[in-house]
């Protein structure tokens, strides 16, 4: 079967720092992936790159989309007929996303529209359709209401229906819910997981939390510095971690009980002074002479992990 | 109480009222009063850690600004060792040094054209703790203690990671040599890696000098490692308070069961959320404030409103149809009216 996203080697450069390095990637048709790492790891970068919305930065590799071709060789006037259509974002911070001067209604409304063409009576019903699927009540009323007048996680059922509207392959949503108090978050990822599901679409989640990604995903990516260093099924990658940044990343995750925290030394080397080897290597456990010297590279089939000294 | 001290802080029956525009009124000089807290009880002995969980807007930092004696109570006493919290900090420089404070907003509330030395040698001068001689010294101590390099002392907050920003707040509180710290969600929204780090950092002080801390979180793991009690709040309520471990072991109160739920954990399946959202202060349901969401409401849910009563060993619960855990069935007798 075709994978429904294949990123291969996937570079970004902006000025001298490379904050994506080679990446590769694969989403299948209707699969859940996480994105976990540390802050300024790449998670986003990649998101936004594979909706093309980098902006000013240097890009090489190959994003390949099922029946699109790679979308680094698209025209910008195809670009946009895929977005909101074929791949669509989630933002963290819905109530940032959402433009404060007109109602949810007429956003909602102008996304089926210009996405489903559909006249101004059919998007409204449409809009109203989609509002109920994502658990708003009173749709009609909800409509005339600016996103100010709307909690947080309203703000992002309304961002939810947005991005479904057109019924899209691929979801990408950049840590949808950590801005959210923990109830309205269980709330938010279960719809996020039963719409896409309703709709055989795959999403790419980037999120934070380990223990939330094993409960909603299928395959976990794991980056450190701009690099993919482990990726896999969730299990395999969780209760069989082979590269040492993902034993530390898991052994850093509080669950209620937990006595013991093994805090790590140091921290993420700066695009500046980054090693010449394994990235990881001026905070790896596991260290080796050759680590300075060479980078490892992403090896395996399913389960692949980029490490000379794996454990 | 083994102890014969008074408690460091004591609240009894606190409540906080802001009084805002009538809803719905754009421009009306009608006014309303909003509970940011009602009824709230609690006692912080010397040397505890309580953690206060629950969702946004339910007043954990009302009642951090009641603990620190930023806002006077509308109504109940809020004490601190026995004095009322508003006199004792009007009374002299004693309670701003014994009780320190870390904000959520740790860059926000660090002076930019400061360097990290100058911002910790700030309220050294201002308390007095060392000579003046002895301050180069005593900053290289408190960065050391919190885990910066020595030379982070010339730099300025820009030049800082987050999670270093973090550390100078910490380093900064502890530099009056407090007895109690209060923190407003001081790990929140960072890396767990740098998370881990701050909480072992918090743990040691804790251990080492004896701190008593009242952390604000709503994160039931942070809680539990860091936290021998926990108080958890709804809408302005104390509605479930106890050990950490016991309460979030058997939660007697649902709304507790249902954070307990909605925690992620391990390739556990995501539980089935509560319904809905929490309600406007303004707009309270009649009887249990948690009634419009609660899996267990019952007919007289709707009637009277419970409050916090005692249900097990250090435990007290706010509920008329708590869960059995197995403490609370064996006191079941005992509940108090
Ligand atoms: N517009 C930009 N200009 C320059 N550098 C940028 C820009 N956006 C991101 N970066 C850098 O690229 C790197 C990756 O950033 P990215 O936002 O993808 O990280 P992330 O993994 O999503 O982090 P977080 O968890 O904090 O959201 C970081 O070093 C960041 O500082
Ligand atoms: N200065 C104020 N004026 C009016 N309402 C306030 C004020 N401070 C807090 N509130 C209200 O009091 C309630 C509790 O707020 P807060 O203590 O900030 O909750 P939390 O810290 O748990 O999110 C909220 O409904 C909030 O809007
Ligand atoms: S390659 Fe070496 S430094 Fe890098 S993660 Fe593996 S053991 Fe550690
Ligand atoms: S009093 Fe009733 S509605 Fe309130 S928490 Fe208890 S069971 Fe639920
Ligand atoms: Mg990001
Ligand atoms: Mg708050």
């Amino acid at each position: 079967m075709t994978a429904l996203l294949n990123i291969q080697s996937l570079t970004v450069d902006r000025g001298p720092a490379r904050i994506l390095d080679r990446v590769t990637l694969e989403v299948g048709q209707g699969e859940t992936v996480a994105l976990v790492g540390e802050s300024g790891a790449g998670k986003s970068t990649i998101a936004t790159a594979i909706m093309r919305l980098l902006g000013e930065a240097q890009t090489s590799g190959q994003i390949t989309l099922d029946g699109a071709g790679d979308l680094l060789a698209l025209r910008e006037r195809d670009m946009v007929g895929l977005r909101g259509r074929r791949l669509s974002m989630i933002f963290q911070d819905a109530g940032a996303a959402l433009n404060p001067s007109y109602t949810v209604g007429r956003q909602l409304i102008s996304a089926v529209r210009r996405n489903l063409g559909l006249d101004k009576t059919a998007a409204r019903a449409r809009a109203i359709e989609l509002m109920t699927q994502v658990g708003i009540n009173d749709p009609e009323a909800r409509l005339t209401a600016y996103p100010h007048q709307l909690s947080g996680g309203m703000q992002q059922r309304v961002m939810v229906a947005i991005a479904l509207a057109a019924d899209p392959d691929l979801l990408l949503a950049d840590e949808p819910t950590s801005a959210l108090d923990v109830t309205i978050q269980a709330q938010i990822v279960r719809l996020i997981l039963a719409q896409t599901k309703a709709r055989g679409a795959a999403c790419i989640f980037v999120l934070h939390d380990l223990a939330l990604a094993s409960q909603a995903c299928d395959r976990i990516v794991v980056l450190y510095a701009g690099q993919v260093v482990e990726s896999g099924p969730a299990r395999d990658v969780l209760e069989n971690a082979r590269h040492p940044y993902t034993r530390q990343l898991k052994s850093c995750v509080l669950e209620i009980g937990t006595r013991d925290l093994i805090a790590p030394e140091g921290t993420v080397p700066s695009h500046r002074d980054m090693p010449r080897g394994c990235r990881f290597a001026t905070r790896c456990p596991r260290v080796q002479d050759r680590c300075w010297a060479e980078a490892p590279p992403l090896e395996g089939g399913a389960h692949s992990f980029a490490c000379w000294n794996p454990e | 109480m083994q102890n014969a001290e008074r408690p460091v802080f004591e609240l009894v029956d606190v409540e906080k009222v802001f009084q805002v525009r009538k809803p719905g009124q754009r421009f009306g000089r009608q006014t309303v009063g909003l509970h940011a807290l009602d009824g709230v009880r609690l006692s912080v002995g010397q040397g505890a850690s309580l953690a206060l969980v629950g969702e946004s807007g339910s007043g954990k930092s009302t009642l951090l600004r009641v603990l620190l004696g930023l806002d006077a109570p509308t109504n109940g006493q809020a004490l601190y060792r026995g004095r009322a919290i508003r006199e004792a900090r009007a009374g002299g420089s004693d309670f701003a040094r014994d009780v320190a404070m870390v904000y959520q907003d740790a860059r926000g509330s660090l002076n930019p054209r400061m360097t990290i030395g100058a911002l910790l040698a700030e309220p050294l001068r201002r308390f007095a703790v060392v000579p003046e001689a002895q301050i180069g010294a005593r900053v290289e101590q408190l960065l050391t203690r919190v885990g910066l390099p020595a030379d982070a002392a010339a730099r300025y907050p820009a030049a800082l990671s987050g999670g270093q920003v973090r550390r100078v707040a910490i380093a900064r509180a502890l530099a009056s040599e407090p007895s109690v710290l209060v923190a407003d969600e001081a790990v929140s929204g960072l890396d767990v890696s740098t998370q881990a780090q701050l909480l072992s950092l918090l743990r040691r002080l804790q251990q080492e000098m004896g701190l008593t801390l009242v952390f604000i979180t709503h994160d039931l793991g942070v809680a539990s490692y860091l936290c021998e009690n926990i108080a958890i709040m709804y809408l302005g309520r104390i509605v479930e308070t106890g050990p950490t471990d016991a309460v979030l072991a058997a939660p007697a109160h649902p709304y507790t069961a249902a954070l307990r739920a909605a925690a992620p954990s391990f390739f556990q399946p995501i539980a089935e959320p509560l319904p809905g959202e929490i309600p406007s202060p303004l707009d309270l349901p009649a009887g249990c404030r948690f009634s419009g969401r609660c899996p267990r409401v019952q007919g007289d849910c709707h009637a009277s409103d419970p409050y916090l009563a005692r249900a097990g060993e250090g435990r007290s619960v706010a509920c008329l149809h708590p869960l059995a855990s197995p403490q609370a069935s064996a006191l079941a007798g005992t509940f108090q009216d």
